[in-house]
């Protein structure tokens, strides 16, 4: 009698712990996938021109290497609507407070490029008076883009290992 | 060693200074070449040195404005090179400074002689901390509004990586 | 309804707490202070502080140091051929006409005389970046009307150029191509044939520019007649570049003072009266014809020889001073080097274009729409990272 009991109530835990793996897995997973694959193939950039790297992202916006064939297209409605900024170049002391507004200001989940030498480690201006030697003390970076300034083909490399990393995002809150 | 180019006779130059000369007798020609002439005058006479360059010797179109720190001498120098339309003159840039000390250099503004020496002059105030006296704005135009060190242009300015 | 005319930070970098000192005009109920900010598409990395009256612009205030590196600075710590790479990141779109005035400075410091094929190289690639500058120009020039095709067309035919730019110097926009001495390398014979081929085929894409941009109903009714600056204002304010030539006023460096064997070829400098936008368009668009015939001329009577003087590492420059100055795409630029005799210059000036023309700016922005203001605003060729340095 009791074995059977215990039999019993092992198979119920057992049933409802394969609910919970099968809800999971028939409902969770494929929602975090939607909604991954919907945030990576709209990612839309803040219109914010920090340096000299913003002539290669006006190539690659151009016609020669289009990024919006990823769909990363520049939205100009406002600030709130945007999920990625793409830090181009020097970042100096008196635009510094102002990317963390900026940054601040995106709604969730947002991602951050850091394009250039520049942004990285502070790039061919290490010794200036004015200028931040990198910007991930300020914000967080998701992946760096290295040149000086890197080739448009560069750029879109760095945005396709963003999209990847979206892809695996293991939550749906965005981080 | 390549040869090198035949040094031209500045004759125009050496026109412009007699011209400058003759009206400021205790201006100081620094150097001329054929077609560059620098002078330097003091502090109090450079608004009507500015005048005169710019009325009675056609040259009305400003180039740009610099200041050179001289720690050796305990001096800065601001100099200001003019640019000309009057045709025949077109290539020459006329460059006249001033000398003045480094503890508080006060200096006249020459924005009634050439009103795009503004921003110029602006931006020599924040990089040396020369205070150009006239000068309807002496705000900071590059550096952050709250700068708080020394004027990041002076030789005794170390930059922090260095 | 009070109104607030501005707010200034008063605290010092390592204060304890940030102060802020703000006025408010009581009866103002009118003017209203708003920002055209450091993010904003049509301002790039610049801030003009606008008085707005409704739709109109009372008074405006621009504030640019965003992208102030102190490139000055940096050069008094690094010898003469260490300067290269980071002076040409001022005007990048630019930045062969960047490194030049200072190559001509120091060469004139140094007393050397620069083989003829190296001056018909720089003089082949400054007037390739001068197309590679204008296109971006035209493009958002286009690009802030409206004219999206105008946007699409000129960035990918600018393509052209930068790849004719990356066979001679081998960087796509950064060349570091002109240095002290000449060029740094030789032009490959394939370079040549892809030259010649690409000045054919833009004369002709250039008629076309002019069918749909510069002959548009639309683009004329957005660009006639806004942001007049007259002949006698643009010579006072100093202006230079194709803000000065779009009044009347006809400085061109390369005719002025002919540098770099600039004598040795046949072009105009295209001279408009009107002061008006649409004039400063239309003069780059005139610039890019006269160059194309300049890269011509160039490519096909470019004499044998030597490209680059022997100069070493570091360099040693006699005590001296200089002002060396050439056309760049957008104005006068022009480099005053203070040498004492040491391998670091002592004073390093950077005269760029855009700083010269910074000042017509509030100037014109007066009394106009709020919807005049990027095409004022651009159609001075203004380069925010070039004024900042």
């Amino acid at each position: 009698m009791v074995v059977a009991q215990q039999e019993k109530t092992g198979a119920f835990q057992v049933l409802v712990g394969k609910i919970d793996d099968v809800l999971q897995y028939a409902i969770g997973d494929p929602m975090r996938y939607l909604a991954n694959w919907g945030r990576l193939y709209s990612l839309w950039p803040v219109h914010l021109e920090t340096a000299c790297c913003s002539v290669e992202v006006g190539a690659a916006a151009g016609s020669r290497f289009d990024i919006e064939r990823f769909g990363t297209l520049e939205a100009f409605g406002s600030l709130r609507a945007c999920d990625l900024i793409i830090v181009m170049g020097t970042v100096t002391r008196k635009l510094a407070p102002r990317l963390k507004l900026i940054y601040d200001q995106m709604a969730e989940p947002k991602w951050v490029i850091a394009m250039g030498a520049c942004s990285i480690t502070g790039g061919l201006y290490f010794d200036s008076y004015n200028v931040l030697r990198g910007i991930d003390d300020i914000i967080p970076v998701d992946v760096y883009v290295p040149g000086c300034p890197p080739r448009a083909e560069a750029l879109i490399q760095g945005i396709v290992l963003l999209q990847e990393k979206i892809r695996r995002m293991p939550t749906l809150g965005g981080r | 060693m390549p040869p090198t180019p035949p040094t031209l006779e500045p004759i125009r130059a050496k026109a412009f200074a007699a011209q400058i000369a003759s009206r400021f007798p205790e201006v100081k020609v620094q150097w001329m070449k054929e077609r560059r002439l620098k002078v330097t005058s003091s502090p109090l006479r450079m608004r009507e040195l500015g005048l005169f360059v710019r009325d009675n010797m056609g040259f009305d179109h400003m180039s740009t404005v610099s200041a050179i720190d001289w720690i050796a001498k305990n001096e800065l120098e601001v100099v200001y090179f003019i640019g000309s339309s009057t045709p025949g003159q077109e290539d020459f840039i006329l460059a006249i400074s001033e000398m003045v000390a480094r503890d508080n250099p006060v200096v006249p503004t020459l924005i009634e002689v050439w009103k795009g020496a503004e921003y110029h002059e602006r931006e020599t105030h924040e990089m040396f901390g020369i205070n150009f006296q006239g000068h309807p704005d002496q705000r900071h135009i590059l550096l952050p509004e709250d700068w708080n060190d020394l004027p990041p242009l002076r030789k005794d300015y170390v930059s922090p990586g260095r | 309804m009070t109104c607030l005319r501005f707010a200034r930070i008063t605290s010092r970098q390592g204060d304890d707490e940030l102060t802020v000192e703000s006025e408010y005009s009581p009866d103002s109920d009118k003017i209203m202070s708003v920002s055209l900010g450091p993010q904003h598409p049509g301002a790039g990395h610049f801030r003009i502080r606008l008085w707005l009256d409704g739709d109109y612009v009372v008074r405006s205030d621009p504030d640019p140091g965003y992208v102030h590196r102190g490139e000055e600075k940096m050069g008094e710590y690094r010898n003469y051929i260490q300067n290269v790479p980071h002076l040409e990141r001022p005007e990048i779109l630019d930045s062969s006409n960047t490194l030049f005035p200072y190559a001509l400075g120091v060469d004139e410091l140094m007393n050397s005389k620069i083989p003829p094929r190296g001056q018909y190289l720089r003089v082949i690639m400054s007037e390739i970046n001068r197309i590679i500058s204008h296109m971006y120009f035209l493009a958002i020039q286009g690009y802030f009307m409206g004219h999206t095709t105008m946007i699409t067309w000129c960035m990918g035919d600018r393509d052209f150029w930068i790849d004719l730019g990356e066979r001679i110097g081998g960087a796509r926009v950064t060349f570091a191509y002109i240095i002290p001495g000449g060029v740094r390398n030789d032009i490959p014979s394939y370079a040549i044939d892809k030259g010649l081929k690409t000045c054919d085929w833009f004369d002709k894409r250039m008629d076309e520019y002019e069918k749909i941009f510069f002959d548009n109903p639309m683009v004329h009714q957005r660009s006639d007649k806004i942001g007049v600056l007259s002949r006698s204002d643009a010579l006072a304010l100093g202006a230079t570049g194709t803000v000065a030539r779009a009044s009347g006023l006809s400085f061109d460096v390369r005719k002025d003072e002919p540098y770099s064997s600039y004598e040795d070829f046949e072009f105009k400098t295209p001279v408009l009266l009107q002061g008006d936008s649409w004039a400063r368009a239309y003069v780059a668009l005139l610039d890019m014809r006269e160059a194309v015939k300049i890269i011509r001329q160039a490519l096909k009577k470019i004499p044998p020889g030597q490209v680059r003087l022997k100069l070493g590492p570091q360099p040693r420059v006699p005590a001296g001073e200089v002002y060396s100055r050439i056309e760049a795409a957008r104005g006068e630029y022009s480099y005053h080097i203070v040498s004492d005799g040491s391998p670091r210059p002592y004073r390093l000036k950077i005269g760029s274009p855009s700083f010269k023309n910074l000042r017509v700016l509030p100037h014109l922005l007066r009394n106009v729409h709020v919807a005049d203001i990027p095409v004022i605003y651009w159609g001075l060729n203004y380069w925010p990272v070039s004024a900042d340095r």
